[in-house]
């Protein structure tokens, strides 16, 4: 802010003129007094009457004064919301981030969905007619039975059966003249001038939805100049696409050579082995081997249907420099079309009038018919025309917005915690009653994901299969105490974690079958963490009696790294410091930016650290192969960040992950679950929760953390938002008033005090 | 003076290249292109081969400064450093790493960012020295201490309590305009109100004490004691007479600060969700975008070195004593 003050330090041109001509000399023998009097006054009159005048078109006004919003929008069946962060990528084959899916989400449709009620999730149709099962081959591309051992099988095919009735979203890759060709498919900088947004293209024009767009954009995956993120993942299961992309690579950079960096490389000419179109609604994605997760895969928008014209559109000289490019403009079949993009300030999604139609869920759980969730079972979606998401960095003007009306929900910040929520006698949360009076309510949910302490199993010290090292780990892993963590840092949003799987997700157990024995005792029908005696009596038997080292007797150090810097952390950091104090070991923080923190991860030299995961998909199999030996930070480079690595524990993985769901694979994961927590390569931190905020006019808030493209869903009232809006923005004009007239009545002492001083001797 | 703005002019080049050398070397011992690239790509399922591959796309899989593999004169143009930063000498800023063209991106946060700082400027300008003014005349008396002290007081205050302050009165409680937000064309006055009273309210404290110092500074000379002696007023003496002679550093300074004004202000955008260039590279830094961030600090070298040459031309307009050789 030292910019401000230097502006106001080292300014001033225009005052003198204004001053001279108020303070100029009358003729008036009293004039001096006098000219100051009547500029005052003057002064004083008009700020009045610009007061009094604000106020009545206040009154008449139907929008309150601090309406943030144009008054052409009052009362219309508008959602609005907030980001926090600016999306990067909104092309589907690069967006990995939650914040960017807010957008894409509402935007493309891939084959599959989530339900948006029913609970454990499970997928649905979306532009598939169908959830495809998978058909199994042998390596001579024989049939197999369903029931085929995994080791038999050496590619799953899904055939895929999309609608034949959906269309795109107006765009104008799509427009053609009379005699069918496309009117903006070859443009020069000429034709570009003054384009600076899609809405300046007058044409624009649709078509029917192809299979052929779907093995389009999983051909993007490989496209050497969009590095999706998947596409290390997606080569090795999709049969080809290694090679393919290697394929690609090489046409790519001769094209990029003669054409330059805006070459169209056109992927219809470059077949996919594992990709194919069987017809015009149906294509064919092969597999390497059986791989049971890649259903929730078609739920994302990686795999959604990417017309050929938009590349072929947005690839043209000139369009880049515009900032139109795929990345920004996506075109979708969805409920929702991106019309604003401007990261910057607002991101706006208007309904797609093309939009094939689609009926809010007519089932789900039986808490959500008698919480009103069905009470739109079977209406046609979306309920809103328009979605407007503002860019909200700080939380507390995002809050008092959401306080005012301005935001139809809201999460709920540490800052605002306590004004919102309240814990029942039961220890449920609640709103408080300032809130209630507001018709403001709250949902809450588990989220599928967890946030952890590690231990660096390479490491010498802490790392290891010995039982010492179990034994320590164990040790430290009862005095860490996450129920004080949630309680202190989370305002109590979260779960205690007995495991690697978080609830919602196939193989968590509830209740006493579910508690970590290492960590907890059953006590009253409750799991209570161990006593701090029973984590120094393992300490000791570690070798570390008292935390100290009997060989130096000097305590134990131990190395803690993380990305968290800043004051924000230390009360968080000087907490952990505090658990291991209560062993009589010393945590030693090692605080540095996230790129050293990245640099030692991958290197290895880390000893203890934090992490997190947030599910791509609800299965176990996401969760447990954070631990899986093969995936190692260190040797493989992959998301096992502890480099934990148990032969038994590998070898369950891998019949794990290729099982359906059913009473075997329970078991095999309750085995390795067990394992692990033998093993504690974690300190097992907990899972977040969510705390959703909304207005009494927000219908159909069910919070979903597996799907994003719930914006459909919501139902508003907007002629109660209008009316609340209203009532709880009056204007309050007396303060200014108060202002003006202490001013007004300080002018007195001081137009006295200026007379006896300018008719005072000099000496 | 046209020899001396060339001189000058010519100066800057070095100074331009010195500061890009610089601003280089200080990314890149912060972020190795490597760490650019898991950024850009995400936390999740990042494969070597994907940071490789985004190197090489980007142009971020070359030597930094200089490349021993090359020949001739290709050893330092087939560098990181040569390649990212030769345009910006005829001000093509490129691309982000996102893709972004930063030269539009800058020609459209700039204008919210202006519309923030000139009436902030203008309306503190007028408010400070009429302060300031008003404290000279009756310096020395308890109402000039009380100023001083009242001041000193507003100095100490982080401007972010006059802005979390300013939102909750006068938005939240008060109703009277909106908390934040902006609205293109105009509507955007409503949302300019709290943002401009706020970076003028904080500014107040240092701002009029400067520019009482300036004036007291003025009152004790010569001129002034004998314009007095003469008989005048002291309203004549202080307006006349001590006013146009305090103003000299005044606009000069301003000058040099105006180039910088469209760089808008971090704190009071962020708050405000002003879609300006205050945060622009604040956000390229975090999210290591190399390319927003040399292109914003070229950019801010260019417009001090025109600031500076700009006052030393109104040093000449405002002193006919100066001249520039």
């Amino acid at each position: 802010m030292s910019g401000i003050f230097i502006c106001h330090a080292r300014a001033g041109l225009m005052l003198p003129a204004m001053l001279c001509a108020a303070f100029a000399p009358r003729k008036r023998a009293d004039g001096t007094v006098w000219g100051v009097w009547r500029m005052l006054n003057a002064a004083a009159v008009e700020l009045c009457a610009v007061m009094l005048a604000l106020t009545l078109v206040g009154c008449g006004s139907s929008t309150p004064w601090n309406d943030p919003y144009p008054a052409s929008q009052t009362g219309a069946n508008i959602l609005y919301s907030a980001f926090q962060e600016q999306p990067k990528h909104l092309d589907p084959a690069r967006s990995y981030n939650v914040n960017e899916a807010l957008f894409i989400a509402q935007v493309y449709e891939p084959p599959l969905q989530y339900h948006y009620l029913k609970r454990p999730y499970r997928l649905v149709p979306l532009a598939a007619t169908e959830v495809p099962e998978p058909r199994y081959l042998d390596a001579q591309f024989r049939e197999l039975p369903a029931s085929a051992p995994a080791e038999n099988i050496a590619y799953s095919v899904y055939d895929i059966h999309i609608r034949p009735d959906i269309r795109y979203q107006p765009h104008p890759a799509f427009a053609r003249d009379a005699e069918g060709d496309y009117h903006y498919h070859v443009l020069s900088h000429a034709d570009l001038e003054g384009v600076h947004e899609l809405g300046d293209f007058r044409r624009t024009g649709s078509r029917l939805l192809t299979a052929a767009d779907f093995v389009y954009q999983i051909k993007r995956l490989a496209h050497p100049g969009l590095n999706s993120p998947i596409f290390g993942l997606m080569s090795g299961y999709i049969l080809g696409l290694d090679q393919y992309a290697k394929q690609l690579r090489s046409i790519y950079d001769e094209l990029k050579r003669k054409q330059g960096a805006s070459a169209f490389l056109d992927l219809r000419q470059y077949p996919l082995e594992g990709a194919q179109v069987v017809d015009r609604t149906t294509y064919r994605i092969t597999i390497k081997g059986k791989y049971p997760q890649f259903r929730y895969w078609l739920a994302m928008a990686f795999f959604a249907p990417v017309p050929w014209e938009a590349d072929r559109f947005y690839s043209q000289p000139g369009m880049a420099e515009r900032n139109l490019t795929l990345d920004w403009y996506p075109v979708g079949t969805g409920p929702f079309m991106l019309t604003q993009n401007n990261p910057n300030l607002r991101m706006v999604l208007a309904r797609n009038p093309n939009f094939h139609g689609e009926r809010y869920p007519a089932a789900g759980t039986p808490a959500d018919a008698r919480s009103g969730l069905l009470a739109d079972a079977g209406r046609p979606l979306p309920f809103v025309d328009k979605v407007v998401f503002s860019l909200e960095k700080e939380s507390i003007p995002y809050w008092s917005k959401f306080l005012q009306g301005y935001y139809d929900a809201s999460g709920v910040s540490s800052d605002s915690f306590d004004q919102a929520i309240q814990f029942s006698g039961q220890g449920s949360p609640e709103v408080t009653p300032a809130m209630r009076r507001k018709g403001i309510a709250l949902e809450t949910a588990v989220t599928t994901s967890i946030y952890y302490m590690g231990f660096n199993m390479l490491d010498e010290v802490v790392g290891g299969q010995s039982e010492r090292a179990r034994k320590l780990r164990r040790a430290i892993s009862i005095a860490v105490d996450y129920e004080e963590y949630i309680s202190i840092f989370a305002n109590g949003r979260g779960m205690p974690a007995q495991g690697p799987i978080p609830p919602g997700i196939f193989g968590y157990r509830e209740g006493r079958e579910g508690v970590n024995p290492y960590l907890y005792d059953w006590v009253d029908g409750q799991p209570r963490r161990k006593p701090i005696a029973e984590a120094r009596r393992l300490l000791a038997q570690a070798g570390y009696p008292g935390g100290r080292d009997p060989d130096t007797g000097e305590p134990l150090v131990l190395y803690f790294d993380t990305a968290a810097t800043g004051p924000d952390s230390k009360s968080r950091l000087d907490w952990f410091r505090k658990q291991f104090a209560k062993l009589g070991i010393q945590l030693v923080v090692r605080a540095t930016d996230y790129n050293r923190f990245q640099d030692k991860m991958l290197k290895g030299t880390e000893q203890l650290f934090e992490w997190g995961w947030v599910a791509d998909y609800p299965d176990p199999e996401n969760f447990l192969f954070l631990l899986y030996g093969p995936n190692a930070k260190v040797s493989g480079n992959g998301e096992n960040a502890a480099n934990y690595s148990n032969p038994e524990f590998d070898r369950l993985f891998r019949r794990m992950k290729d099982m359906d769901n059913g009473p075997e694979r329970r078991q095999l994961i309750t085995r390795m679950v067990t394992i692990v927590r033998r093993d504690a390569p974690w300190i097992w931190g907990f899972y977040p929760e969510l705390f959703v905020l909304h207005h009494a006019w927000y219908h159909n808030l069910k919070p979903n953390t597996m799907a994003n493209n719930t914006v459909k869903y919501i139902r508003i009232d907007p002629a109660l938002r209008a009316e609340q809006r209203r009532a709880w923005n009056q204007p309050v004009v007396w303060p200014l008033l108060a202002v003006v007239a202490l001013a007004l009545a300080g002018l007195v002492p001081g137009v006295v005090a200026y007379r006896r001083r300018e008719r005072a001797a000099a000496l | 003076m046209i020899a001396y703005i060339i001189r000058r002019t010519l100066y800057a080049i070095p100074i331009l290249i010195g500061v890009n050398l610089i601003t280089f070397l200080l990314f890149f011992v912060i972020n190795s292109p490597d760490d650019m690239a898991r950024m850009h790509l995400g936390a999740k399922r990042v494969t070597s081969a994907a940071v490789e591959q985004w190197k090489h796309e980007h142009g971020y899989d070359k030597p930094l400064l200089w490349n021993e593999a090359a020949d001739g004169i290709t050893k330092l143009t087939d560098s990181i450093f040569y390649s990212k930063s030769v345009r910006l000498f005829v001000f093509d800023f490129g691309r982000s790493d996102e893709g972004r063209d930063i030269g539009y991106d800058i020609c459209q946060r700039m204008w919210p960012s202006l519309a923030i700082a000139i009436p902030t400027l203008l309306i503190g300008l007028l408010v400070n020295i009429t302060f300031a003014m008003l404290i000279a005349f009756f310096r020395g008396s308890s109402f000039d201490l009380s100023a001083m002290v009242l001041c000193v007081m507003m100095m100490s205050v982080s401007t972010l309590f006059y802005i979390i302050g300013g939102q909750f009165l006068i938005g939240k409680i008060f109703n009277l305009v909106p908390i934040s937000g902006y609205l293109q064309g105009i509507e955007a006055w409503k949302f300019l109100i709290l943002p401009v009273a706020v970076g003028v309210v904080s500014g107040i404290g240092m701002g009029t004490r400067w520019y009482r110092t300036i004036f007291l500074e003025e009152l004790s000379k010569d001129y002034i004691r004998t314009a007095r002696a003469k008989g005048l007023s002291e309203r004549l003496v202080l307006f006349r007479h001590a006013l146009r002679n305090a103003l000299i550093p005044i606009p000069t300074g301003i000058v040099a600060v105006l180039p910088l004004l469209f760089m808008g202000s971090l704190l009071l955008e962020s708050f405000f969700g002003i879609p300006g260039l205050g945060s622009y590279t604040i956000d390229a830094i975090n999210s290591q975008d190399f390319a927003i961030v040399r292109a914003m600090v070229f950019l801010g070298s260019v417009l001090y070195i025109i600031g500076l040459l700009l006052t030393d031309i109104s040093y000449t307009l405002v002193d006919p004593r100066v001249r520039l050789q």
